[in-house]
């Protein structure tokens, strides 16, 4: 049985909502998991202060099909390609997507070191939930 | 007996004022506030038109803008530039390792050194920060919260080391640890361990400290994580209802430091009921501490507060209309009585401020200011139907949210905000009203222009944004490794141990040992890790 044909008999998809380093903004993130799961996805929050090493480990472990990075204090550029390795370093291929305060200046290299896409401020519900399924299912 | 109103004319009539004539464009002069002789004036129990008979006419609002980033050495640099544009008063942002008690070589360090404030590891720090500044003639504003306790050491020992002794120092440490739980989230120790500290803090200051103000009590923080106006009021005043509960039964007074308490508030985009959430503020806030906490003192009882503008209201798209948003929250301030203000920059939603961005900020208080002459009228939208009602009903509604936290405390404010933040209750009621707000903006019953209304104009992005590098966060690293080397190893170990030891006995103030310690060049993290050693650490249950 396939990763895909697993998701859709289970109908639905598996998500880790997390937050990694220092920033305490918990607004955004715990939105963002309800509007997914009020979309019908299974969602797992990390909880606060998380390390790239423990965000990757939680996703593997879990089997989502998604990660969901939020992030407002600005360290993005520093912690989301971290993120992205330690998933890759375990070899996984789980795509991240990132929220939060990223100016559209930082979205090319973020895509050059492998964020599979960034949701800005301000972005709609059916956007967060449609680029969700779409990242999921490019990579099934 | 002498009515209201020559009351307030007796006060009013005994107040410096400001140089100025008080009357509008066209020449109407104009009183400095209006309403009936038997009505209720500013300056008069229970405060809800202003804590002072005089208000703007006496001064203005301090215009208080936050800054800080990089090294001690560069916010040194701006704290002079401010000292010798005529500023009066320093406000230190420190950056997020600093926040949380971490040093900034610790791993969880990496990307957030210096990036939205100063770097503080030691008192080597310290000293730079406030090179050739007389603190004993400037207040000094410290924005920190879990390690509050250490940066007051810090700062007390830099301050006498340079010749200043700590009862001549004046400013404020935020220090409310409360909100840190319920909504912005920068905790370290398990709440009552952090309320010891909070307790330790308000005593040492207010036997040591005559001019220090020991809390600044935050709602700010608790509308931007998704409050409503109404959570916001009402938790904040909780929150400062169990101070007051706590300072009481360390046995201080309650006249001894309610006066040196003061509030932060958020200034939203919904114009009248911010007005008449600060209004309802004041009026709580005088009642119970009359009333409940039997204060005499009328400072107790006249509520104080600084305002920022919604930095959550601030759009992405189209960032120059956040200049309108912010003047309009800004003005909501200013009618509600506010002591100072902070105004948020238009590009926040997108990085932290440019010069520029930052100026037009200041401006805008400044138009508000000396252009529309509604500084010469206290209290102008007292009186009108419409604002007396949404008072009414603020208050109101506080005080159910009150009667919950009473009961959750079994008839204790400092039990029940405890008990409130251990069982998610705070902080699942703001992630449902955020949740709420989201919903009905995502149905397009809420507007927001430029982001689900008007788009035209969206794809313009040439708004230029500040990029900070890491250049700081090596050079601060550097900085860090060369103290932990010429420190005394022998003099860091004994200080850590009495630091421990002291920490153990709840009925001892730590306040001399972090000092000690902080003279022999321990680090932050140094300090903090002891006392989660004897303290525990606080993990919040991830809910969504």
């Amino acid at each position: 049985m396939t990763q895909e044909s697993m998701t859709s008999d289970s109908g639905a998809l598996r998500v880790l909502v997390a937050k990694v380093g220092l920033d305490g903004h918990d607004r955004g993130v715990k939105v963002v998991a309800r509007l997914l799961r009020d979309a019908g996805i299974e969602v797992i929050y990390s909880g606060l202060f998380q390390t790239p090493e423990t965000v990757a480990a939680a996703a593997v472990d879990e089997d989502v099909d998604v990660v969901g990075l939020s992030m407002l204090s600005g360290a993005h550029m520093t912690l989301a390609p971290l993120v992205v390795k330690a998933i890759r370093d375990r070899g996984s291929d789980i795509p991240v997507v990132l929220g939060g305060i990223v100016p559209n200046q930082d979205v090319e290299e973020l895509t050059a070191v492998g964020i599979a896409a960034v949701l800005g401020p301000g972005a709609p519900a059916d956007e967060v939930v449609e680029v969700v399924r779409r990242v999921a299912g490019a990579r099934a | 007996m002498n009515t209201p109103r020559q009351q307030w004319q007796q006060a009013y009539d005994e107040s410096r004022l400001r140089e100025g004539t008080f009357q509008t464009m066209s020449g109407v002069p104009l009183e400095p506030v209006y309403g009936p002789e038997d009505g209720e004036f500013p300056g008069q129990y229970p405060y809800a038109r202003g804590p002072y008979a005089s208000m703007y006419r006496s001064k203005l609002w301090t215009m208080r803008m936050f800054a800080g980033f990089g090294t001690a050495i560069d916010t040194n640099q701006r704290f002079k530039e401010i000292i010798k544009a005529g500023g009066d008063g320093l406000s230190t942002a420190f950056d997020m390792p600093t926040l949380l008690g971490l040093d900034s070589d610790d791993p969880m360090s990496l990307g957030e050194v210096g990036r939205c404030g100063v770097a503080i590891d030691t008192l080597a720090d310290m000293r730079d920060l406030f090179a050739d500044i007389d603190l004993g003639g400037i207040t000094t504003s410290m924005t920190i919260n879990s390690p509050a306790a250490v940066m007051l050491a810090m700062f007390v020992a830099q301050a006498e080391n340079a010749g200043v002794p700590r009862a001549k120092l004046g400013g404020t440490l935020q220090n409310d640890i409360l909100k840190e739980y319920q909504a912005q989230k920068e905790f370290v120790f398990p709440p009552r361990q952090s309320m010891r500290l909070v307790r330790d803090t308000v005593a040492f200051t207010a036997a040591e400290m005559p001019r220090w103000h020991s809390i600044s009590i935050s709602g700010y923080h608790i509308r931007e994580a998704g409050s409503t106006a109404a959570e916001e009021l009402a938790f904040t005043l909780a929150n400062g209802f169990a101070y007051v509960e706590l300072a009481r039964q360390a046995g201080l007074p309650v006249d001894a430091f309610a006066p040196r308490l003061s509030f932060f508030f958020n200034a939203h985009i919904d114009f009248f009921e911010e007005i008449a959430k600060y209004r309802a503020a004041r009026r709580i806030w005088a009642r119970w501490l009359k009333e409940r906490y039997g204060a005499t003192n009328e400072r107790s009882m006249q509520l104080r507060f600084h305002t920022q503008t919604a930095g959550v209201s601030l759009t992405a798209q189209q960032p120059e209309v956040n200049i309108v948003r912010t003047a309009i929250e800004a003005l909501a301030g200013v009618l509600g009585g506010t002591q100072s203000l902070h105004t948020n920059s238009m590009d926040e939603a997108l990085a932290l401020p440019t010069e520029k961005a930052a100026r037009i900020a200041l401006r805008t208080q400044q138009v508000i200011a000396y252009e529309t002459n509604v500084a010469h009228v206290a209290d102008p939208l007292g009186g009108s139907y419409f604002v007396e009602s949404l008072t009414d009903e603020m208050e109101r509604r506080a005080e159910e949210i009150f009667a919950a936290i009473d009961e959750m405390g079994r008839g204790s404010m400092l039990e029940g905000c405890i008990a409130g933040i251990e069982e998610n209750w705070f902080q699942g009621r703001i992630a449902d009203s955020a949740y709420e707000l989201e919903r009905n903006f995502n149905r397009g019953e809420r507007v927001v222009v430029g982001v689900n209304r008007f788009l035209e104009g969206n794809d313009d992005d040439d708004l230029a944004i500040l990029k900070i590098t890491n250049e700081d966060e090596s050079k601060q690293r550097a900085r860090l490794s060369k103290v932990r080397t010429d420190r005394n190893d022998d003099a860091v170990r004994d200080a850590l141990d009495r630091l421990a030891k002291d920490a153990v006995d709840p009925e001892v103030n730590l306040m001399p040992a972090l000092i000690e310690a902080s003279q022999a060049y321990v680090t932050v993290g140094e300090m903090m890790n002891t006392m989660a050693g004897v303290f525990g650490r606080h993990v919040e249950v991830p809910t969504i």
